[in-house]
């Protein structure tokens, strides 16, 4: 194992900010944020249907504002293959909506609240991320 | 005024899925490459958010209710079953293949990448799977 790339401070300094959009829609609206659940429901629901929408429409935003007011450019490294995206997306969507939540859901609002099964769901996410990540790069 | 809370939540979850860089699938990606070269940045990202809003979660659950809807809502799930394993097995291939999460991958429509919006229009199309054949949690 090498560390690499390593930007402890940028990732907490983030991950506070994050929380305290998650502190934010618990304290006035009464959700813990969750975006798989909140990306389905906004299509699929009509309930809470335009809080979901306008979160995803925010989350969008977010680094539109951040590219106008810090001047910054947001460079993002991508796979090219869209057959390897587009399994990767439906193996996305399928199984948060089976596990009920994805790294915000269940990796962020669940641990928060301490609640096992999410803690569980994390666990097993990492660890199966980790063992793809070593299969298609060294097998 | 809860709609407009959802949009500034959206709106600040989104800066710090850039300032964190998680909006990028290759610092994800070396997150999970444990046993390669290692970037360990996602999991301060996860100490940073839970520092935040652990405790205020906490502290906040006991109030009478929400400032601006009725009551709270959120899941009390505790379910600990095959689904819940499936589920995030899944997940956890599809976020090894392409680096992307859900919020991560909404975020970045931002970045007008048709790679990341294929991503995402896929993922919609899992959503749809599940609620079609009622699998869903």
């Amino acid at each position: 194992m090498n560390i690499i790339n390593f930007t402890p401070v940028a990732a907490t300094i983030g991950g506070m900010i994050i929380g305290l959009a998650v502190v934010m829609f618990f304290l006035f609206n009464g959700r813990l944020i969750g975006i798989s659940g909140i990306a389905a429901n906004a299509l699929s629901e009509k309930n809470n249907r335009f809080d979901n929408l306008f979160f995803l429409i925010g989350l969008v935003i977010g680094p539109i504002l951040y590219i106008l007011f810090t001047n910054k450019e947001i460079n993002i490294t991508i796979s090219n293959s869209l057959i390897l995206l587009i399994i990767a997306g439906l193996l996305v969507g399928i199984g948060t909506r089976i596990s009920g939540g994805c790294t915000s859901g269940h990796g962020i609002s669940g641990l928060g609240r301490f609640s096992l099964r999410s803690i569980i769901a994390t666990i097993t996410f990492m660890i199966v991320g980790i063992l793809t990540v070593l299969i298609k790069n060294y097998i | 005024m809860n709609k407009l809370i959802s949009l500034l939540a959206g709106i600040i979850f989104g800066i710090g899925l850039v300032v964190s860089e998680m909006i990028n699938p290759e610092k994800v990606l070396s997150f999970l490459d444990v046993f390669g070269n290692w970037d360990p940045s996602l999991a301060f990202v996860m100490i940073g958010a839970l520092i935040v809003s652990s405790p205020m979660f906490h502290l906040i659950k006991n109030n009478k209710k929400p400032l601006f809807t009725d009551s709270f809502n959120y899941s009390k799930n505790k379910d600990i079953n095959n689904r819940l394993i499936i589920g995030s097995s899944l997940f956890g291939a599809g976020w090894g293949l392409g680096g992307l999460c859900p919020g991560p991958a909404i975020s970045s429509i931002a970045l007008l990448n048709i790679n990341s919006i294929t991503f995402v229009v896929a993922m919609f199309v899992g959503f749809y799977l599940v609620k079609f054949f009622k699998l869903s949690s």
